[in-house]
């Protein structure tokens, strides 16, 4: 009997182990899809980079639908998965009511840092640090003192990169002229390259000749017609400069891929918490290499970089959209 | 409000409305034979990725235009099949095609290119490129000077800005689409096909009682449909687009139905509804906000118009819309 006992211990030793050997984390895409060259995607290589070093596997979904967010916690939940890493602000509402169904699984999300659960690590970045620095880069690389910014749906999240931008450029010429247009008002507004397409030549044609395009697939309409039309853009989250080099002035880059790398390197210990990197942090930032040497002078280069280091020692404060839902410097 | 303005609204509507015109005259040959087709976004979806895909791989975007127009066709045999042959729902039939192609372009794109349902950015001959009329302004002005083109458009006067923004400087496509209008109305109201096309919408037995072959005609009116709406996906992806993203139609297949209902299956008026619901798309993105004196009319407005318009006319507040008297009914012969 007692031998039974042991052996049956033993093998729910090794059953226990196995579990926890199995428990490889997850990762959920939001509806701009895992190769959105931008959000999610740099999530993708984040966890991709995980993956090439520790040879690890990770599981992972792309959203389909709105119904399908709970249901996708859930699963990957249930299925042993731990940490489940959730992509975007729309993920919210279905982490708070599932996350406190399961204790034992930590939660992280990007893009929300308000929920109050134990076991979520939520991650903000301070996008409007970085939208200033490259607001700043399109008033200096702008001739004709009129610059665009494309937004995709509208939601407090963008005009929170909206307002960063405007405060940019309005730092550098206080008399700049902000053209200013969100997508639209539903999901598909992150997949409307037509739509995306009609804004820019709509924004060229009031004078922009720099456009900061915030908005997920629909960018790439953005960055494809300022380059066919001869104006810079400016991309956005991931780098960009590549898809159109010489034409793209610069991207706003927020390193998604560095937090979802850290959290899956952490695995199942990971900190819970908020979290808000901002350009003390090289959470956010803007992006140089080959592409775009050209088109960003030295000048500019060292006037963003004092600003930058000013934001970093407190010495100058970008306002945040989110502090009273509005914007000094821009009007949505 | 500049004139300038107005104009450069009016050349974004040209560009916006074109691919519903295109797909609105496919639904109209469709539904004048008594074959209702909601699946005119699928169609337009299958033709954008096949059409992109194509030019991706052969740098030739007449090749991709081919490709595109041949997989539209493809569906809308499909359709055909279900509707006509086998005398299925067609409502059913159409939701199957805009399902397929939905789930059929973002597989295949995956796994020819592995850009997550996207396909490569085209360049050079693997686009549509803008005709440039004679003495209008464009590109190459603008190049010659070095300065943009809005500023020289600024400078010229009203007609010149007129010939050059709202008649040079499109696709090709763009110019077909509006040949399509009076190519339809022609074909439908002048020839033999058209008349006995329309008949076998209304009445297919009197057609059949004609000794002319319900099934045939109304396969024929399938396929037009499918052409038209391969060359509106080739519109999106190959020319106002560079390339192929996942769910590009975005919803306009609906629209350009509602068009249709809106101009009562008439190419005319088809031309004018879309040119209508162009015109709201493009007033909406380019004032956000539009304040009337006070009262501020939010953006979601103008994109709802479109189908609020159609609602009207449907309800029977401006005239009757009544659709062709054998729509949506598989034709079986008495025996």
């Amino acid at each position: 009997m007692s031998l039974m006992k042991s052996l049956m211990g033993a093998a729910a030793a090794v059953a226990l182990t196995a579990g926890a050997a199995l428990a490889e984390p997850a990762l959920i895409f939001d509806l701009g899809g895992k190769f959105d060259k931008s959000f999610n995607e740099a999530a993708f290589n984040g966890a991709q980079r995980w993956a090439d070093e520790t040879g690890g596997s990770f599981r992972e979904i792309e959203l389909q639908s709105e119904a399908q967010r709970e249901q996708a916690l859930r699963r990957f939940a249930d299925a042993g998965a731990n940490p489940v890493i959730t992509m975007g602000f729309a993920m919210a509402d279905p982490l708070s009511t599932v996350a406190p169904d399961y204790p034992d699984t930590k939660f992280v999300v990007v893009d929300v840092t308000w929920l109050d659960a134990p076991n979520i690590r939520q991650i903000g970045f301070a996008e409007h640090e970085g939208s200033y620095l490259v607001g700043m880069l399109a008033a200096m690389a702008s001739k004709s003192g009129t610059v665009g910014f494309v937004g995709g749906m509208d939601v407090p999240l963008i005009r929170h990169f909206g307002c960063g931008y405007a405060q940019g450029a309005k730092a550098v010429n206080p008399d700049i002229k902000i053209v200013a247009n969100m997508t639209g008002t539903t999901p598909a507004a992150w997949n409307d390259p037509v739509k995306g397409s009609e804004l820019t030549k709509a924004q060229i044609s009031q004078g922009a000749d720099v456009i900061y395009a915030a908005a997920g697939g629909t960018g790439v309409g953005v960055l494809q017609t300022a380059a066919d039309e001869g104006v810079l853009s400016i991309g956005v989250d991931s780098n960009q400069n590549h898809l159109h080099p010489g034409k793209v002035l610069t991207s706003m880059l927020k390193r998604v891929d560095v937090a979802v790398y850290e959290a899956m390197k952490a695995g199942a210990d990971v900190e819970t918490g908020v979290f808000v990197l901002g350009l003390a942090e090289d959470g956010v930032g803007y992006a140089l290499d080959e592409n775009n040497e050209a088109l960003v002078t030295d000048d500019m280069k060292s006037s963003v970089d004092e600003a930058r280091q000013k934001i970093i020692d407190g010495e100058l404060e970008v306002v945040s959209y989110y502090e009273n839902d509005s914007c000094p410097a821009l009007k949505f | 409000m500049e004139f300038l303005t107005v104009i450069q609204i009016l050349d974004s509507t040209i560009r916006l409305a074109t691919p519903l015109l295109l797909a609105c005259l496919a639904g109209l040959y469709s539904e004048r034979a008594g074959i209702f087709d909601i699946g005119l976004e699928g169609k337009m979806l299958m033709s954008a990725f096949f059409s992109a895909a194509v030019a991706a791989l052969t740098g030739s975007v007449w090749l991709g235009l081919l490709a595109g127009i041949a997989s539209s066709l493809a569906l809308a045999g499909l359709h055909g099949l279900a509707s006509i042959t086998f005398r299925g729902n067609q409502l059913i039939s159409g939701v199957a095609v805009n399902f397929l192609a939905a789930g059929m372009t973002v597989l295949v794109a995956q796994d020819w290119f592995q850009q997550g349902g996207r396909t490569p950015s085209l360049f050079g001959q693997g686009r549509f490129e803008s005709a440039e009329f004679p003495l209008a302004i464009g590109p190459k002005d603008s190049e010659a000077t070095g300065r943009p083109v809005s500023e020289l458009m600024a400078e010229t006067n009203i007609l010149h800005q007129v010939y050059s923004e709202l008649f040079s400087g499109h696709s090709i496509l763009v110019y077909v689409a509006f040949l399509a209008v009076p190519v339809t109305w022609w074909v439908l109201f002048r020839t033999r096909f058209g008349l006995r096309l329309r008949a076998v919408g209304e009445n297919p037995a009197a057609v059949d009682t004609a000794g002319v072959s319900v099934v045939g005609l109304r396969y024929a009116a399938v396929a037009i449909c499918g052409v038209l709406c391969g060359i509106a996906g080739a519109y999106l992806a190959t020319a106002l687009q560079a390339g192929f993203v996942k769910d590009m139609t975005a919803g306009r297949g609906f629209i350009a139905l509602a068009a249709l209902i809106f101009a009562k299956w008439r190419p005319w008026h088809a031309m004018g509804a879309c040119l209508l619901f162009g015109l709201l798309q493009a007033v909406a993105l380019r004032f956000q906000n539009i304040d009337l004196g006070g009262v501020v009319i939010p953006v979601q407005v103008m994109d709802a118009l479109p189908y609020v318009l159609t609602v009207v006319i449907l309800a029977g507040f401006v005239g009757k819309a009544i659709p062709p008297r054998a729509g949506g009914e598989p034709y079986v012969k008495e025996r």
